[in-house]
């Protein structure tokens, strides 16, 4: 999948949490650049700001300084709505604790985002459905989180996730919570998502067998990107 | 968008039936309460002022003692004369009619069946001032009434008691030592809003109850029909100084007797029934508020446990309005509902109720109508609240609330 463009672009994004004496500066200037369709690992010690980026790409938060742009977009400039409006139109989340509605049909569950986007009810069975099928759970559409797997209830997650067919996945240890079993199915789907779909995925992830699946891994720590490593995806030829 | 805010209310609300219920208990025994006592209060008061409307209008009563009852120690002032039944009847403009009345209680018996009942002694005027129409049979004839014969005309409840399958008019009964002919049976009045059973009587004329069973020619109560050219309360005055100047009261000496206007009777039961039921309807609209702030307290609980939802929501995509619009929506829905289930056990206590209360059915449409806005109205004010604290959620904070 050839890159398309630089999708997100970050120059000297900082980020402090609290005031004064006991301020802590969890970024401390980090420049980003992600390729549309590109996999991304992003990786790094607990406190290197590889958390705090993420909820900044996920247009979840905002930078205390320095410049984010998403699809052009000045993220930074945004208030709550409207950054909730771009994350309903272009982005996708997959957590590490899935995040299911409890006592909810996987089918509703996948819905959710395009009841926001104010799909009529066909429309919107019909997408889901086609996004349950993606991910190998159409037969299980009727089934409640508690009737399902970890790794059945993380596929369904991915199903919401994409079901907008959203230009970014972001993935927080998707696969955290799975056995290694699992894992690989999870990573594998996702993967192929991003193979065949062109989504661009961002996951953050502790396992370098994880992050193997990515072909960039940023590295963070101290609030600042140590390395970016461009690498070859396992299972894929070399160019 | 609001459409979709309602389905996911209501789906929320089928997801959680037992909390959904608990929530809205509050508000279901508060509407219910209101429109109870409101349906039962009107009803009291239609049936206070029905009984009332029976006694006549436009009618006097003029009774010995102040007030109802005997009230108070002292002896006993003594009943009115003869001679005072002549004189208001004669010396006061605007007077129709003056039934004099002589009462006493006796047990009739006919064929073994007896029933121990009220004589009410009295004149022909009687039913001229507060018409009773006859179920069967006639009224007494002036010589049977000049003669004081021994003739009765029965009330309902006497008859049905005495007589339970035969024909009551031209038999000959006991009553008390004596024995009477039966030549007429009144028509159902019911039940008073007080005191008693008006049916369960006996009407003999007044010269008969007077020398059999009174044994004096004194009596009891008057009833003074007014014309309706007059003003009842300028004949009551005058009823009033005649009766006092006749019973040699002087100057600030209280009186010993009393006249009631049935119309002012009526306005102030009718007005003590109205505080009543206002007294009631203010404790039973104090649970409605306490049934509001359960919803408020359940939303807030809700919110708090929800916290994670709210955080996918977000993240999804969804904004701040939408979540505020979905809890405020979840909120009145819970109420409405919680509305619609107080209205229908409402019915079902009134049905139950009138039939223990012996007062007429009846169906309060304001009520029911006011008694759900006001539920509805409930929903967006103590919904409002948890529903702005959801909205305000930070979904990174939301998400990671364990």
């Amino acid at each position: 999948m050839a890159s398309n463009g630089t999708i997100i672009r970050l120059r000297g994004v900082t980020k402090t949490y609290g005031e004064g004496a006991t301020a802590f500066q969890a970024l401390k200037g980090v420049d980003l650049d992600i390729d549309a369709g590109d996999f991304v690992a992003v990786m790094g010690p607990s406190g290197g700001g590889k958390s705090t980026t993420m909820n900044i790409l996920g247009c979840l938060d905002v930078p205390t300084g320095g410049t984010f742009e998403f699809r052009g977009h000045h993220v930074e400039t945004l208030d709550r709505d409207q950054r909730a409006l771009l994350r309903r139109k272009y982005l996708g989340f997959v957590f590490q604790g899935f995040n299911l509605l409890a006592r909810t049909s996987a089918l509703e569950n996948v819905e959710l985002p395009l009841l926001y986007r104010g799909d009529a009810k066909k429309a919107r069975h019909d997408t889901a459905m086609a996004a349950l099928d993606k991910v190998g759970l159409a037969n299980w559409w009727d089934h409640t989180p508690a009737e399902l797997s970890g790794g059945q209830q993380q596929r369904v997650a991915i199903a919401r996730a994409i079901v907008t067919n959203p230009d970014v996945l972001l993935a927080d240890e998707p696969t955290g919570n799975l056995d290694s079993e699992r894992s690989i199915e999870i990573m594998e789907l996702l993967s192929g998502l991003n193979r065949d779909s062109g989504i661009t995925v961002l996951m953050v992830t502790h396992e370098p067998d994880m992050a193997a699946f990515a072909r960039t891994v940023v590295h963070f720590k101290d609030g600042l990107v140590e390395r970016i490593e461009k690498q070859h995806r396992q299972g894929e030829a070399v160019a | 968008m609001f459409g979709t805010t309602l389905v996911l209310a209501l789906r929320s609300i089928a997801r959680h039936k037992l909390r959904s219920f608990l929530t809205t208990l509050g508000i279901i025994i508060g509407v219910a309460a209101v429109v109870t006592m409101v349906t039962l209060g009107k009803a009291t008061t239609a049936a206070v002022q029905k009984s009332i409307a029976s006694l006549g209008t436009n009618i006097l009563q003029v009774r010995p003692g102040q007030g109802f009852g005997r009230g108070g120690g002292g002896p006993r002032p003594p009943d009115f004369k003869r001679e005072d039944v002549i004189a208001i009847r004669e010396q006061i403009a605007g007077v129709k009619a003056v039934a004099a009345q002589a009462q006493s209680t006796a047990t009739a018996i006919y064929e073994g069946a007896n029933w121990s009942t009220t004589i009410n002694g009295t004149t022909g005027d009687y039913f001229q001032v507060q018409p009773w129409p006859l179920a069967e049979g006639r009224y007494f004839t002036g010589p049977e009434e000049a003669a004081g014969k021994a003739v009765c005309i029965l009330g309902n409840t006497v008859k049905t008691n005495l007589y339970p399958k035969g024909e009551a008019v031209g038999t000959r009964m006991r009553i008390g030592n004596i024995s009477c002919d039966v030549i007429g049976v009144l028509s159902t009045r019911g039940q008073a809003g007080f005191g008693g059973d008006q049916d369960d009587v006996v009407i003999m004329p007044l010269k008969a109850v007077q020398r059999r069973f009174t044994g004096s020619t004194d009596v009891r109560l008057m009833l003074v029909g007014v014309d309706d050219a007059y003003q009842t309360s300028a004949v009551q005055s005058s009823i009033e100084d005649l009766l006092r100047e006749r019973r040699k009261i002087t100057g600030t000496k209280t009186d010993d007797f009393n006249i009631f206007d049935t119309k002012q009777i009526s306005d102030t039961l009718t007005s003590s029934t109205t505080l009543l039921t206002g007294i009631v309807t203010a404790v039973a609209a104090i649970s409605l508020i306490v049934g509001g702030i359960g919803i408020m307290n359940i939303m807030l609980v809700s919110v708090t446990e929800r916290t994670r939802e709210i955080g996918i929501r977000l993240a999804i995509g969804a904004v701040a309005r939408e979540v505020l619009l979905q809890f405020l929506v979840e909120a009145i829905a819970l109420s409405c509902l919680g509305g619609l289930i107080g209205l229908v056990v409402a019915q079902l206590a009134v049905l139950g109720l009138v039939g223990v209360m012996k007062v007429d059915w009846m169906f309060e449409p304001q009520i029911n109508i006011v008694a759900f806005v006001i539920s509805a109205v409930i929903g967006v004010v103590f919904g409002y609240f948890p529903a702005r604290r959801a909205a305000a959620l930070n979904p990174i904070d939301a998400l990671r609330h364990e």
